[in-house]
Formats: C-alpha cells, structure tokens, sequence
C-alpha cells in the first residue's frame, strides 16, 4: 500500500504521498472502503495536501471514495486543498458536491466530532 | 533551457511526468503560482484523454514569445480514434462538466488559447497556449 | 529624365548625402544645439531640468540622433530611449516636454537643412528623403518608449486599486468578511478568489460573509464568479454566507438559473454575521453582563 492508513479512535486518517499513480489512488479506494466495514469505522480523514494538482481523474475517485464509505456507514472528510488547487478545480468545474471538506487534519477530526450536525459544509 | 521538451504519453505515469516539466518550463515565466497549477491541471487533463481514449500520444512542451509577453506552449498529439463529435465534446457545461467526459472544455477554461483538430481514424491534436502577465 | 533613372540617381546620391548630412551636422552641432535648447527654453518645454541638466542630455541626444543617421542603426536611440524610462526620467516629464522636446529638434535639424540646401532643390528633396526617415524613426522609438512606461504606471496604479477594493476582513477567530464592491470583471473576481482563499488558510477560518451590496451589477456571469468564489472556499473547509443580494439581484440569479441550493443567501449583512456566528458556536453577550462580570473579577 503506498498511501499508509492510521487508524485513530474511530477514525481511519489516510495521507496522500507525493504524486501518486492512478492505480495506486484507486488502490487506496478500494482499501479504505475494506478497512471501513472490518473497523466500522464513523469517519474518515483523506489528506491531499501534497498533491499540487486535482485533475478530473483524481477529483472523481476522490469523490468515489467519500460515497462508497458513506455507504459502509462512514463519513469522510478532504483536508488539505490549498487556494491554488481549489481556485483550478472550480476553474475546471470540479465541486467535490456532496463530499465533505475541511482545512487540514485538525478541522477534519473536528469536523468528524460534530458529527456533522448543523456544522454540516457538504456543498450547499 | 531546450527549445521544446518532448514527453512520451504511454500510461499515467507519463501524466505525472509531463505536468511536472510544463510547470518547471512555465516557472520562469514570472506566471503566478495559481497560473502554474491552472497550466499543471490542464496538461495532466490533455495527457490523461491520450491515455484513456488513444492509448499513446505525446506532448510537446515550448516557449513562445509575442508582443512582448512570454508565454507556455502545449501540444498535445495522438494517433487515436478521433473525436467524431467536435462540438460536443467541447460543449462547456458551465455547472456540471459532463460532456462526454473528455476534460477539454475543463483545459480550455484553463488555458488563454485552445485549439483543437480531430480527425475519426487519424488522430487528435491540441495547441494551448498561455501568456505570462506582465508584471509592473 | 524618366522615373527609373530619377530613382536610381536618388539612391545613388542618398549614398553620397549620408555623410555630407553628417558631416553637415556635427559642423553645425554647437549652435544648432544651442538653438535647440533656446527653442525649448522658450516653449517651457525644460522646465523641471538644471541648466547643467539640459546641456549635457541636449548634447547626449543630438550626438545620438547624429549617429543614427551616419549607421542606420537605431540601438543607440533605442538604448537611451530605454534608460530614460528606467530612469523614471520618462514619468517625470509631461508628453508635451518629451515629444515637444524632440518635435522642436526635427524642425531645427530640418531648418537647416533648407537653409544649407536652399538654393538646389533636387538636392534638398534628396537630403529630407535621407533624412526624414531617420527623424521619424526616432521619434518612434522615443514616443513608444514614453507610452510603455506610462502603460506600465497604469497597470500598476490599477493593480494597486484592485488590491484595495478587496480587503478579506478577520472578524473573529474563524470567520471572515468580503465586502465585494464595485464592477466585477474576470480579472478581479480572480483576485478577489485568490485573496480569500489565502485568507482562509492564513486565517483557519470556517465561514466567510461575502456581501454583495456594493456590487455594481449582477448578470450571468458575476453571478458565475462569485458561485465559483463560493465554491472554491468550500473545497478548503469554509462556508460562504453570501449577503446583500438585493430583490433585484435575486429576480436576476433566479432567472439566470444559478442553482440556489448551492448558495446560501441572506438580504443583510447583520443576518450573515448572526448566521456565522451561530454556525462557529459563538454567542455575543450584552455589555452589562461583561461589566458585572468584571467587578465580579475585580473583587476577588
């Protein structure tokens, strides 16, 4: 596995490496998708800030990982889009709609403990 | 600093190879961090619809200079099937970027010029372009 | 004599008259030069400038266009050309002073010309055909030279303003305001996403109130920057709470078609606030409560 999953309390937090392959990122799908239902796990943190490009590849497969947990009974929030990153995405017309985001690991474990109630930023 | 950088489009990892040497190209430019990751994302979208549809290509990375602003050139060229639909595919959907799932609206947004020449049984070729602004 | 030969005598003469033009006006430099200066002196053309000033760029400039002439080469004008506006010499100067200044030393150059030429007029045509050009090339490259350097204040008086119409204000730890005023065009909903979204991160904020009532006019596509503003800051873990979206602004997004599920709009700015603050937990108390919560302190 090229990206190392941490589990922490109930959450499993994944950190993207550096330029990651697309077989390795889907990879990494279908890794936090098994490990979600063996730990039922509540939430989990996926952290992209190393990327310095989301492309409509990795937006997709990000986007796939944040449903297919979802339906495993896990929340998953995107930490670490940074300005330049987030200004191209929209450029590009990629919203990440209904997947849930926060600033950096902090936020996302925060995010995670609210549960989400009323706090909720899945793109509304 | 070469005239043009060539790089080979065979799987995705050529994808990673070839947004890298556009941005390290571009750098010197004077264009702004937020302009080199719009030039990155825009490679690696071109490059990735060689890889999905037409297998193997190549992109060709050079400078240009016009009235004085500096500027990036991309070339994006394979041997595919061709895009029998032209104007569909570059249907922009301002809101919701389907299209046919060719990321070509989304890399022409990006980029101050897009062209693009298809041919069914040919192949495709694209030529973006974006201009260094000047800075005071 | 037929148009053929008139030409070819022409040319043959214009190879002759180059260094006779030359040779003419370096003779003729110290008065013409004077001349010169006097002439600008007179026109209020060198106000601003030393005495000292004038002589020695006077005398820099006429021994450049003389050269200009004797190589057909324009480096020299171009290379001063240039220094002057890098010297910020260029902004200094009004266009009067700086074209008024070389238009009066084509004349002086031309004046002497007729005077040197007057009583043969072929040989006068031919002498303006070697020398016209060459004064108005000059010309060019001044003017150009001065127009670039002007272009150059503009763009940055106009980076400057754009940099203060669109301040990101920190109102508490957490959330931000963007009072966005004025006309939007492409170029400043950039600028105006750029610097939020470096604002968000600098900051850790977690909603922003972007307030739309200054904002000159909303069609289609401000409506589209500022829905990609929203959506941008989203992706970094901030909610935009747009406010001021007048009755008209919201007849216009509607009937755009702009997706309203996607935007979260309030009319006025103090509901935005109110909205923010109920979102990061905060809860503003009333000054007595914080007086009698001072005494309480102060009396331990």
């Amino acid at each position: 596995m090229e990206v190392p999953i941490l589990k922490q309390g109930n959450y499993l937090i994944a950190t993207v490496q550096a330029a990651i392959s697309d077989a390795a990122l889907l990879e990494l799908r279908d890794e936090l998708v098994k490990r979600v239902g063996t730990f039922r796990t509540r939430g989990v943190v996926l952290d992209v800030t190393v990327l310095d490009v989301m492309d409509s590849f990795t937006a997709r497969t990000v986007r796939a990982i944040a449903s297919m947990t979802k339906l495993r009974g896990a929340e998953t929030v995107i930490v670490g889009i940074g300005p330049e990153v987030a200004f191209a995405m929209t450029q590009l017309g990629m919203t990440l709609e209904g997947v849930e985001t926060a600033l950096d690991l902090d936020e996302g474990l925060a995010v995670l403990e609210q549960g989400l109630k009323g706090g909720g930023n899945r793109g509304r | 600093m070469a005239d043009e950088i060539r790089v080979p489009i065979d799987s995705d990892a050529d994808i990673v190879a070839a947004r890298q040497q556009g941005r390290a190209l571009a750098a010197p430019l004077g264009f702004t961090g937020a302009d080199l990751t719009l030039i990155a994302t825009a490679i690696s979208e071109v490059a990735r619809n060689i890889v999905a549809y037409a297998k193997r290509g190549e992109i060709v990375l050079s400078l240009a200079n016009q009235d004085s602003r500096r500027g990036v050139v991309i070339v994006a060229r394979d041997d595919g099937p061709g895009i029998p639909d032209l104007a569909l595919a570059m249907q922009d959907g301002y809101s919701t970027s389907r299209g046919l799932g060719l990321g070509l609206p989304g890399a022409k947004r990006l980029m101050d010029e897009f062209d693009i020449v298809s041919q069914v049984g040919e192949g495709t070729t694209i030529v973006m372009k974006k201009w260094a602004r000047q800075r005071g | 004599m037929t148009d053929q030969s008139k030409k070819t005598s022409r040319t043959e003469s214009a190879g002759a008259l180059v260094p006779e033009l030359v040779a003419h006006l370096r003779e003729k430099q110290e008065p013409l030069r004077r001349q010169w200066v006097e002439q600008m002196t007179a026109k209020g053309l060198l106000a601003g400038l030393t005495p000292e000033e004038a002589e020695t760029e006077s005398a820099t400039i006429y021994d450049t266009c003389v050269r200009c002439l004797e190589t057909g080469q324009y480096d020299g004008a171009q290379a001063y050309a240039t220094r002057m506006a890098e010297r910020g010499i260029l902004r200094a100067m009004t266009s009067e002073q700086v074209l008024g200044g070389f238009l009066t030393l084509r004349d002086v150059y031309g004046r002497s010309l007729f005077a040197r030429y007057q009583g043969d007029l072929a040989r006068l045509s031919a002498a303006l055909d070697v020398y016209e050009p060459v004064a108005n090339k000059i010309l060019s490259i001044v003017a150009l030279a001065f127009i670039e350097e002007r272009t150059k204040v503009i763009q940055q008086q106009q980076e400057a303003i754009r940099e203060l119409s669109t301040p990101v204000l920190q109102l508490r730890e957490g959330l931000l305001m963007l009072p966005v005023i004025g006309m939007i065009d492409t170029q400043r909903a950039r600028q105006l996403t750029e610097g939020l979204l470096c604002a968000i991160r600098a900051n850790r904020a977690r909603v922003v109130v972007m307030d739309i009532t200054g904002v000159a006019a909303v069609d289609s596509k401000v409506a589209n920057h500022l829905l990609q503003t929203v959506q941008a800051a989203r992706l970094m873990g901030a909610t935009v709470i747009v406010t001021g979206v007048s009755a008209a602004v919201a007849q216009a997004l509607v009937a755009i078609g702009v997706d309203l599920t996607r935007l979260d709009t309030l009319s006025d700015l103090q509901s935005g606030i109110d909205e923010a603050d109920r979102r990061l937990g905060y809860k503003v108390i009333k000054g007595e409560e914080t007086a009698a919560r001072h005494e309480h302190i102060e009396g331990r």
